[in-house]
């Protein structure tokens, strides 16, 4: 951030209380998560000691031991990995798709259709899961992976943001240099447009891969045996085996939040920047 | 993030041909990419969405038979006590997650916005690592601090000779636990939400304020507040469509009773009462109702909100 204000000027000082609020905020933030890893790694007797204990114990192969022999949980891993993945890069691609021809491609009944897209956002969908459940019996997708994936694709938010960078990003006299050269219009998409806009469609599928990652509500609902259930949903199953360990639910808590850490170190900047860059001001 | 503005190097274009016609392909395209956003949205979001009016009006069995019954389920709601329950449980809930995360949220975006913070970008991510976190792995771990024997918090607390407190067992206290919950998970996204709106007003504008003599409060008062009204509006709106549909927070604090979020349903939402009736008692039929008289109560709330909000200018 450049300013032209004179650094000298005492009037636009950073006060120490700025930093005492955001340290406080920050800790705030990182707590839980350290405190998950405590008990993750403590046995039930320290976890439960007055005062507690704040530093990790050497627990943490027991309990994840413990973990996989209750419920299939390296196999739930790779289902929340199958199902966020594919969703992150369908959203990508397919909300880019969509962006492009409301943003760049003339069509009868355009601005009605994107119209449409934006008003959608205000159904509340969450409220009609007896009848999407009825849908997924009648389709037969009942305890599987798809019922999770496919709904999962569509976004309108997505369709709106897309259209906005491709929009800002990618000039009518570009699109009419390439249709010159005989491009059609597949070609400008995938030669042209996706390649220039690829950063916002890749921090747009990293929202909706975070987003199914943890998903509860709807796979709990239409997940039912153990060997399909996704991370999340395996944590309320170790919940539920409460009386074997104090520590069960939040190792499994702790195995399931781990890698959204690693890739929130990775490209957290970038989700940052995502937020910032405004479109998702609405 | 910076969208590059070079076009894409000539080497990836076909080699210069004829322009040819627009033939029938090329003029389907662009139905064909926007297709299955509304095949998708039509199939899992807005037929459903219809459908929940419709089956609301049966007796409706999933194994068994499906009885018109007109508005019987709705009357019946009407004089059920755990409907009126947990509606009070929801709307209690929604208020005491709603307003300390906007204010905190307002607050941080405000200092955050500072042109000589450092660390910017570290305190900017650790506000939104909550928000990577699962909301289940979210309520396992709070459950455990605000514990009633041997939580954190209770510890803290009875170190400046407060009795413990039972925040699962309470009506306020767990009202007040899956709050802080929501807080925790939401308040670093809408401080970033803020601080994108606030990044648009010129910096000039807060330099100028401030050679004249305004304060950090009276620059958040009168600079910070009414440039971000769009956004607070908004933010309102999606909280409370949010707030309303809060579900699983609810049913993982209370382990020994799930679907009724306790003993004495103390912190059962409507979405856990409309799980609970149609997942758990299998009456597809009164859960579709109670889905209706949400989305009612959603779309009522939403638009208070917005009439309030669109006020917050005039004392200015």
């Amino acid at each position: 951030m450049t300013t032209t204000a004179p650094r000298h000027r005492p009037i636009d000082r950073v006060r120490w209380w700025t930093y005492l609020l955001l340290s406080v905020a920050t800790a705030a933030c990182l707590f839980p998560l350290y405190w998950m890893f405590i008990v993750a790694t403590s046995d039930t007797a320290t976890a439960t000691e007055m005062p507690p204990e704040v530093v990790p114990g050497d627990n943490f192969f027991h309990l994840a031991g413990l973990v996989l022999d209750t419920v299939p949980f390296v196999q739930s891993l790779l289902n929340s990995l199958a199902v966020a993945t594919t969703i992150g890069v369908g959203q990508a691609v397919l909300c880019s798709l969509a962006g492009f021809a409301f943003a760049k491609l003339r069509f009868r009944g355009r601005n009605v259709l994107f119209l449409v897209v934006v008003l959608t956002m205000t159904v509340p969908t969450q409220l009609s899961v007896i009848p999407q459940y009825l849908i997924m019996s009648e389709l037969g997708w009942v305890d599987t992976l798809q019922a999770l994936i496919v709904p999962g694709l569509a976004s309108a938010f997505g369709i709106f943001w897309m259209r906005q960078h491709i929009s800002a990003t990618i000039s009518d006299e570009l699109m009419q240099a390439a249709r010159i050269d005989g491009a059609s219009t597949g070609q400008v998409f995938w030669r042209i447009a996706f390649p220039i806009v690829r950063p916002a469609a890749f921090v747009l599928g990293l929202f909706g891969f975070v987003t199914a990652w943890n998903d509860f509500l709807w796979p709990f609902i239409v997940l039912k045996s153990p060997e399909r259930y996704t991370a999340q949903i395996a944590i309320k199953a170790l919940q539920n085996s409460y009386d074997v360990d104090l520590g069960l639910a939040m190792s499994g808590s702790f195995l399931a939040t781990i890698p959204l850490v690693v890739l929130f170190v990775i490209v957290g900047r970038r989700m940052v920047a995502g937020i910032l860059d405004g479109a998702f001001k609405g | 993030m910076t969208a590059t503005l070079t076009p894409a190097p000539t080497a990836a274009l076909p080699p210069p041909a004829a322009p040819k016609a627009r033939g029938l392909g090329e003029r389907l395209a662009p139905y064909a990419y926007i297709a299955p956003f509304f095949v998708i949205f039509g199939v899992f979001g807005l037929f459903p969405f219809a459908f929940t009016f419709y089956v609301a009006l049966f007796d409706w069995n999933p194994i068994g038979d499906q009885v018109f019954i007109g508005v019987d389920n709705f009357t019946r709601m009407f004089g059920d006590p755990r409907f009126w329950n947990a509606t009070g449980n929801t709307l209690s809930i929604w208020v005491l997650s709603t307003v300390p995360q906007l204010l905190l949220a307002l607050v941080l975006a405000h200092v955050l916005n500072h042109a000589r913070l450092r660390f910017a970008l570290f305190f900017r991510m650790a506000v939104l690592v909550p928000y990577i976190t699962s909301v289940a792995a979210t309520a396992i771990v709070f459950v455990q601090l605000f514990d009633r024997d041997y939580g954190l918090l209770n510890w803290l607390l009875g170190l400046v000779g407060v009795e413990p407190v039972d925040f699962v067992q309470s009506t306020w206290g767990s009202h007040v636990l899956i709050a802080t919950m929501v807080t925790w998970r939401w308040f670093g996204y809408t401080t970033l939400l803020y601080l994108a709106s606030l990044q648009a007003v010129p910096r000039s504008v807060f330099e100028a304020a401030a050679i004249d003599g305004a304060g950090s409060w009276q620059r958040f008062r009168h600079i910070t507040i009414p440039s971000l009204r769009p956004v607070i509006i908004f933010t309102v709106v999606t909280s409370t469509i949010g707030g309303l549909q809060i579900f699983t927070e609810p049913l993982l604090i209370a382990s020994g009773a799930p679907l009724t979020c306790g003993a004495v349903r103390q912190c059962q939402t409507l979405t856990l009462f409309l799980y609970e009736q149609g997942f758990g008692q299998f009456e597809f039929g009164y859960g579709s109702a109670i889905g209706v008289a949400l989305f009612v109560m959603v779309v009522a709330i939403a638009a208070i909100n917005y009439l309030l909000s669109t006020r917050i200018k005039a004392d200015r």
